[in-house]
């Protein structure tokens, strides 16, 4: 115990730097190998696992270099020798490079070694590889490992890593532990900390209790069962409904677009998937092009995301200009024979898309800064899921913006209201028309962007999200941009809901039951449009 | 009763009827294969493809081109109908399968020990033919139900009848749902204990799916003009005038759409045995796009024109499948646009645009010539 405290402080007193340490390992110029080997094993540098490797490979090297200086301790990596103190590449003579004699650790220090090598990334700058690290050791359920956990949990500043070690260290002792009060003791801490890891021990041991009528044992081990299993739960509550928004972020954005087309004019637009797979395609050429002039390892190559998000929509924007100026003009209020006609282009983009980039899926891949998890209350949500949601709400309020704060919005709406009127009053309706079906086709592909990062990019791509969000408009009330986004969250969310007990397909199936129910209830959609004309 | 408008009607009708009847499969049965008339069974099966898939589109133009609702799980009722009577086919393979079991091959591959319930009755041939009628029927039934009595209506209607595809489509690709999953039922071997390749067995299946198009063709005829097919025809026209009218449109919707569902499990029952296959793949909504261009093509709300949109486009999908694979989706989309765009009348309404069209270039250029200095003749 005493060693215990005492641990942190000596760690505290004076760190050398770790180049300093190897060189006495590799020198074998040390009294206390226990100690030297502590010392080592505070650094939580990656080089020492590297180093130890080349050690044991024989790719460190002694060169003599007379009797009263130390050995030079050469490291050969990348085909050249480096000098281990300070890095720097030595060239040798033909005669020198003869002489060296390999270093080889002997096999009581290799043993300690390896033991280093796993506890190394506790000690590792990132907060994230240190828990990960303590959660494998926990895990390996070796009680070899406790000595140095303890250590680490002295040293520990952060609570989320302090809990993790804290995790490793009880169930490694558990396993060797026969004591009953410790057992106990043990088995309260690990429902204290919810520990997942520990959920499968303590369910053995309250096998044991019950099968040795235990019962105090038995009803500890029940309780710690049951917060674990709470704590569990919730995480996956969390996760779901986190994917579920995410997916909701995505016909969101995707429902936004048919919903302004079919509201202002009254065009189904089939095509909107193609759209979507514009987006992806965008953003697999903007990958390459980056790819191609910068390089895939540069640092700006990184940015080739942000940069396809503007590219895809304006892309998208102007192909949309001219398929509204060739042939969906002539479909205004026509919904049947627009829906017809978008089908059919759908058709030829997709075959395009198929003819110029292949039947298969092309590789989006995930730019550096989206890479990660961010740990939540013990679940754990991508950031590329936090991106696709924020991105979505940037999204809203831009729509949002612009069709409350400018001309143009103020053109669309009252196109949406009366397009007679409007025209009367002077509004250049065809030209609103045009930009806001240009605007729904950037959103799409903007969509198709962001799914670049949840789903394949292939010449289907839209299909899978088309049937979704036309479900998002019907049952959102067609039209109306607030129903849409109802819709969007609460069918993205109770899809994920029904996922995971139902199986995809039957999930699909139960939400679209869902909608024709819904639709018994409210046959306009979720907010309606108030009216007292018929139409007809 | 009256059932043809005229007499070119009925007599195309009756040259068509023996044309198809009797000619076709004569000449598969009686003429060589070297001879020039020979019709092979191939061609035959072909055909008899062709017919069914006409009264799908029929099926469809009795919804859409009579009724106003453009409904896109038509494919569904189709493959309902094939799915129910490619049963009955599964069950009289018998022991001939390649796992040489009572169960159906796809069973046994997926560890089924015995067959289930539902499928039992299956055996009976008469059962199997009352079930591509009302399965269809019934899921119509339910659907039109809820749909018509919220007055889901214009692109509504046809996006949540896509939406019912898409997940039947779904289910049915599932292998838990005893239907074969993705490989649906083919390798069929009798049908009524006789050989199913057997040439004469193709000649009677041909037979049959004429018969059926021309009960169809009859049907229709005799529907639109009755009371009944005057009110469907004036919802399609105007809804909310009919409804004012003191009709309840729903009744009249629902009916309709039960009774072009059955047809639909009919033809669909009849295309299995010819093509020999039926899974999932036939009841994506995109199939139902595909009926949807067959009757727009053809000509929507007449009742030549379904039949003429499904063999001309699935003759022209046999040719350019072979000659251009990769051109057919866009030959598709771009038939689908330029219909929509230039043809609202379909290949029936063809010869009268064009006199139309022809008619005011003419007005237009006598008046634009009276206008001007006149010119010599």
């Amino acid at each position: 115990m005493i060693l215990i405290l005492l641990l942190p402080a000596m760690l505290c007193a004076e760190q050398r730097p770790l180049r300093d340490v190897l060189m006495d390992l590799a020198l074998e110029d040390y009294e206390d190998p226990e100690g030297l080997l502590n010392e080592l094993g505070s650094h939580g540098d990656p080089f020492i696992k590297e180093f130890v490797e080349s050690w044991r490979t024989g790719e460190v090297l002694l060169l003599e270099r007379g009797p009263d200086q130390p050995p030079l301790v050469l490291h050969r990596y990348a085909e050249e020798y480096h000098d281990l103190e300070s890095d720097a590449v030595v060239s040798l003579t033909q005669a020198e490079e003869e002489s060296l004699s390999k270093a080889r650790p002997s096999r009581k220090l290799r043993r300690e070694l390896v033991k280093i090598i796993d506890t190394i990334d506790l000690a590792n700058p990132n907060e994230q590889v240190r828990i990960d690290a303590a959660r494998k050791l926990g895990l390996s359920r070796n009680e070899e490992y406790i000595p140095v956990l303890q250590r680490r949990l002295g040293a520990e500043e952060s609570a989320r890593a302090r809990r993790a070690l804290e995790e490793a260290i009880i169930i490694n002792q558990l396993d060797r532990t026969e004591a009953t009060e410790d057992i106990m003791e043990a088995v309260v801490r690990l429902g204290d900390l919810k520990s997942v890891a520990g959920r499968d021990l303590v369910e053995d041991y309250l096998e044991a209790a019950e099968e040795s009528g235990n019962e105090e044992l038995a009803a500890a081990s029940r309780r710690a069962l049951r917060r674990i299993d709470e704590h569990m739960a919730w995480v996956e509550q969390l996760g779901n409904r986190f994917r579920g928004m995410s997916l909701g972020s995505v016909l969101l954005m995707v429902s936004f677009g048919l919903a302004i087309t079919f509201g202002l004019m009254g065009i189904i637009n089939m095509a909107h998937g193609e759209f979507i797979a514009i987006g992806g395609y965008t953003c697999y050429l903007v990958q390459n092009a980056f790819a191609a002039a910068f390089g895939p390892q540069s640092a700006a190559y990184q940015w080739f995301f942000i940069v396809s998000l503007p590219v895809s929509f304006v892309v998208a924007a102007l192909i949309g200009i001219g398929f509204e100026k060739s042939f969906i003009r002539f479909l205004y209020r026509r919904p049947l024979e627009s829906l017809l006609a978008t089908w059919g282009l759908s058709m030829v983009m997709q075959q395009v898309y198929r003819l110029v980039f292949g039947a298969a899926n092309v590789q989006v891949n995930t730019p550096g800064l989206l890479v990660g998890n961010f740990e939540l209350w013990g679940a754990s949500l991508s950031y590329t899921r936090i991106f696709v949601i924020g991105f979505a709400i940037l999204t809203v309020i831009a729509t949002w913006l612009l069709l409350t704060r400018t001309n143009l919005g103020l053109y669309i709406r009252a196109v949406m209201q009366n397009r007679h009127m409007a025209a009367s009053l002077g509004i250049p309706v065809s030209r609103v028309n045009t930009l806001t079906f240009a605007f729904g086709c950037g959103l799409a592909s903007l969509a198709g962007v962001v799914l670049s990062q949840l789903g394949n990019v292939g010449p289907s791509m839209g299909q899978a999200y088309i049937v979704d969000s036309f479900m998002v408009v019907v049952a959102g009330s067609v039209g109306n941009l607030l129903g849409a986004g109802v819709s969007a969250m609460g069918i993205g969310l109770v899809d994920q809901f029904l996922q995971p007990a139902m199986g995809p397909v039957m999930g699909k199936i139960t939400v679209f039951a869902v909608i024709i129910l819904f639709l018994q209830w409210k046959p306009g959609g979720l907010f309606p449009t108030k009216s007292r004309s018929l139409e007809d | 009763m009256k059932l043809f408008d005229s007499k070119t009607e009925w007599t195309t009708f009756l040259v068509a009827g023996v044309v198809l009847l009797l000619l076709l499969p004569g000449l598969n049965a009686f003429t060589g294969p070297d001879s020039f008339f020979h019709v092979s069974g191939f061609q035959l099966s072909l055909w008899g493809k062709y017919i069914t898939y006409a009264v799908l589109a029929m099926s469809l133009n009795l919804l859409w081109g009579y009724t106003g609702l453009l409904c896109l799980c038509q494919s569904l009722f189709f493959a309902l109908g094939g799915y129910a009577f490619g049963m009955y086919l599964m069950l009289m393979i018998g022991e001939r399968g390649a796992y040489k079991s009572q169960l159906p091959d796809f069973m046994v591959f997926l560890g089924y020990q015995e067959l289930p319930v539902h499928w039992v009755p299956f055996y009976n041939f008469w059962f199997a033919a009352g079930a591509v009628l009302w399965v269809p029927g019934l899921v119509a039934l339910v659907f039109g139900f809820l749909a018509f009595r919220s007055r889901i209506k214009g692109v509504y209607f046809s996006i949540l009848t896509q939406a019912l595809t898409y997940a039947a489509c779904l289910l049915f690709f599932r292998n838990d749902f005893t239907f074969g999953g993705n490989n649906g039922f083919t390798d069929f071997k009798e049908i009524l204990g006789a050989d199913i390749n057997s040439p004469s067995t193709l000649r009677w299946l041909f037979a049959c799916s004429v018969i059926l198009m021309g009960l169809t063709y009859l049907l229709i005829a005799w529907l639109i003009n009755t009371k009944f097919g005057k009110v469907q025809q004036a919802i399609r026209d105007s809804e909310n005038r009919v409804r004012f009218s003191g009709y309840s449109t729903t009744h009249y919707k629902l009916l309709i759409f039960v009774l072009s569902a059955m047809i639909a499990g009919a033809a669909g029952a009849l295309y299995v045995p010819q093509v020999g296959i039926i899974n999932p793949s036939e009841m994506t909504a995109a199939k139902s796009l595909d009926v949807v261009v067959w009757v727009a093509l053809g000509g929507r709300g007449t009742k030549l024109g379904p039949i003429i949109g499904a063999v001309v486009v699935n003759m022209l999908k046999s040719f350019a499948t072979r000659a251009y694979p990769d051109s057919w989706l866009i030959i598709l989309g771009m038939i689908f646009i330029l219909v929509v765009l230039f043809m609202p009348n379909g290949l029936v309404g063809l010869p009268a645009q064009l006199k139309g069209w022809y008619a005011r270039r003419r007005a237009a250029a006598a008046l634009s010539s009276t206008g001007e200095a006149p010119s010599e003749a």
